[in-house]
């Protein structure tokens, strides 16, 4: 990623001090009205590492990774992000975030590179233009870069918002099934990303109930289920199907408990 | 404990209050009996104001801290503050209707009144309609605290607009000097309805509290 | 530029851009003033003295009545594309993403309100050219308070479900000192009074911007928070 030395447009906030641990997440809960959807989570991210997370849908990995995101608040427990509380001071956690998920942020009248100019002067990056199609080149969206975004697919909605994440500074990810709607050249492609990502010291949580395309970029994987999580393990060794006999004992279990 | 205490003595007061409104205080010369409605329609007001304040209090409050028990604060205001804002408008439309003929003239002050009567129910509207209690305390906060803002600058933007129509009108106490028992009366009455106000909110408050419990 | 004011600039470019792509809402609000311009000549009836009287109320009715419509929108794009998250992420100070909203919002107001002095002039057979600078006066500061409250309101009941009914609910007893002060200031100008007989109105309208600007300002990022 090109360094865009621009510390004149950057926020206000200065950005949290460095921190081994990019994540420090400690008993989460959340409670919509009187629906408890995450129980008790613990979860710990340190610089450089990337943490599959795997459930079912309904599981609460889309809350939890909202939570992450500081989008939403937790009931209860305490979240560090980069060494800062983040449910304290969210804005400046969110500095170093940037969040890829269900929705794409993306402005249906507005082109490719409009989209991409209008997010990335939002989060105070450099929005040249040539910088926008160099981003749009690498997730292939150049042919189209001045398309109106209304004609794109769900899959071009999705590389967009991975060209965004390429013009960002964040050194923390977080992705909500990224795979879905990419070719395999897509998904070769952002799993070269994560993993250089990741070796430039930046850190990412994916959530997904697929069990191929997440798991070969990650450092560990953890499952949710039942409202925490009900499993973590280095995903070196980890063999599909182990893995797949082990989501379903737990899925399963977790319904038999509920 | 100390909220029984502060309900027995809004009793009290308002016992008191009502016997100098009518037994102490003095039959008014032109308007009659019905003048002694004032001792119901000041108070009132003054303690909607009251009301309004501790709403804006509440609303700053939860938006410093995020600590819910400002946001009941503001709750528990908010309701007696538009019982006692329409109490307002309805002792002045009775206390006029011998006056002026009408149920309603656009009084500068009942106007006001009304407008705040509007302001506030639209608060409670708001708060209705969100499940979600950080959510609801935000947003509700956000329109109690432009809804105090505005409050100067609805009463000054009424009254001008009256003052181009008409003089103004001869409700409300006498301009001074305003004469001992009626001042007295007036007092008695206002210091029944704050600490019945106070007592109210003791209670909504506590009874919030209990309620997010219950749901959390 | 600083940060702030590019994030804010960024702000009314994206939704100018937008608006002159769709012209959704502009084609409808425009369309809106017209039909209006019926409703009043048909509820107040032919004889042309009645409408001229209330010729300053039914402007800014028609102000209003379109505002309603236009801020209620604000967010609208945002919760349609799922971009609301996208802003509640945006580092810095989130008040200028209010201004940039409305300023939008001003802008879009600003078109309508020219469509409809123009369809007032020529339905009603009135002549503004003498009072047009006054008059812009008191239009554009009655319009920056109906906007400052508008845009955040919009904003808060951009999440619910009974928007459409709760918006006007909230608005119209908050803009009330907008009403009276912007209807008198305007009568004033008609009447071809000098500006100083409506310095009073003037003043409590500025006042009012002030106050309704601030607190949108200091409490939008309460409201945008996820």
């Amino acid at each position: 990623m090109t360094a865009t030395g621009l510390e004149a447009v950057r926020g206000a906030t200065a950005p949290p001090p460095a921190s081994d641990l990019m994540i420090q997440a400690v008993h989460l809960r959340k409670i919509f009205g009187p629906t408890s959807v995450l129980d008790d989570v613990s979860l710990e991210l340190g610089a450089g590492h990337g943490v599959t997370l795997l459930g079912a849908n309904g599981t609460g990995k889309t809350t939890l990774l909202r939570i992450l995101a500081t989008l939403v608040r937790p009931t209860g427990g305490s979240l560090r992000i980069a060494g800062v509380d983040a449910v304290k001071a969210p804005d400046t956690a969110r500095g170093v975030i940037d969040l890829v998920g269900h929705g794409s942020w993306v402005y249906e009248d507005l082109t490719a590179l409009e989209n991409l100019r209008f997010w990335t002067t939002m989060g105070g990056h450099d929005a040249a233009p040539a910088r926008l199609r160099t981003a749009l080149e690498s997730v292939e969206l150049d042919t189209v870069a001045d398309r109106r975004a209304r004609t794109f697919s769900a899959g071009m909605k999705r590389r967009l918002a991975l060209a965004r994440v390429l013009l960002g500074r964040a050194r923390l990810l977080l992705l909500d099934e990224p795979f879905t709607g990419l070719d395999r050249a897509g998904r070769k492609w952002l799993s070269e990303y994560l993993m250089s990502f990741k070796a430039r010291g930046g850190a990412f949580v994916l959530a997904t109930h697929s069990f191929d395309a997440g798991i070969g970029v990650a450092d560990r994987v953890a499952i949710l289920a039942g409202g925490r999580i009900a499993l973590e393990r280095p995903a070196a060794g980890l063999g599909l199907d182990d893995l797949r006999r082990l989501y379903d004992d737990l899925a399963m279990g977790a319904e038999a408990g509920s | 404990m100390a909220v029984r205490t502060l309900g027995w003595l809004a009793v009290l007061a308002l016992v008191a209050g009502v016997a100098t409104a009518f037994g102490y205080a003095p039959r008014e010369v032109v308007q009659g009996n019905v003048q002694r409605i004032m001792y119901l329609h000041v108070p009132a007001v003054l303690t909607a104001y009251l009301a309004f304040g501790l709403v804006f209090l509440g609303s700053v409050g939860y938006l410093l801290t995020r600590r819910p028990g400002w946001d009941r604060l503001a709750l528990a205001a908010a309701e007696p503050g538009v019982i006692f804002t329409g109490i307002t408008i309805a002792s002045g439309s009775i206390w006029g209707k011998p006056t002026w003929g009408t149920w309603w003239t656009w009084d500068a002050r009942l106007t006001s009144t009304a407008v705040l009567f509007l302001v506030y129910v639209g608060y409670l509207l708001l708060r209705g309609m969100i499940d979600e209690p950080d959510r609801r305390a935000r947003a509700a906060a956000v329109v109690g605290i432009l809804g105090t803002a505005n409050i100067p600058i609805v009463h000054f933007s009424v009254k001008w607009w009256r003052a181009l129509h008409q003089p103004a009108t001869i409700l409300g106490p006498e301009p001074s000097p305003i004469a001992a028992p009626i001042a007295l009366t007036l007092v008695v009455n206002w210091l029944a309805f704050t600490l019945l106000l106070l007592y109210l909110v003791a209670k909504r408050t506590e009874i919030a509290r209990l309620e997010d419990l219950h749901a959390g | 530029m600083s940060a702030y004011m590019r994030r804010a600039w960024i702000v009314v470019w994206k939704d100018v851009l937008s608006e002159r792509r769709s012209k959704e809402s502009l084609n409808a609000l425009v369309f809106f003033s017209i039909l209006l311009l019926f409703v009043f000549q048909f509820a107040l009836g032919p004889e042309r003295a009645r409408v001229e009287a209330a010729l300053p109320g039914l402007l800014w009715l028609g102000f209003i009545l379109a505002g309603l419509l236009a801020f209620g929108r604000t967010f609208l794009v945002e919760r349609e594309n799922d971009c609301w998250e996208g802003l509640v992420l945006s580092p810095g100070d989130k008040s200028a993403i209010y201004l940039g909203k409305l300023a939008g919002n001003v802008l879009l107001m600003a078109v309508v309100e020219a469509v409809l002095l123009v369809l007032f002039a020529v339905f009603f057979g009135l002549d503004f050219t003498g009072v047009l600078p006054a008059l812009c006066l008191v239009l554009a500061l009655g319009t920056l308070g109906l906007a400052a409250v508008g845009t955040l309101f919009g904003a808060i009941t951009a999440q619910l479900r009974a928007r459409e009914l709760l918006f006007p609910v909230l608005l119209l007893p908050a803009v009330v000192p907008i009403l009276l002060g912007a209807v008198s200031a305007t009568q004033s100008v008609i009447l071809g009074q000098p500006l100083a007989e409506a310095a009073a109105w003037l003043k409590l309208l500025a006042a009012a911007d002030l106050i309704y600007l601030v607190v949108g300002v200091l409490t939008f990022e309460f409201v945008l928070e996820g």
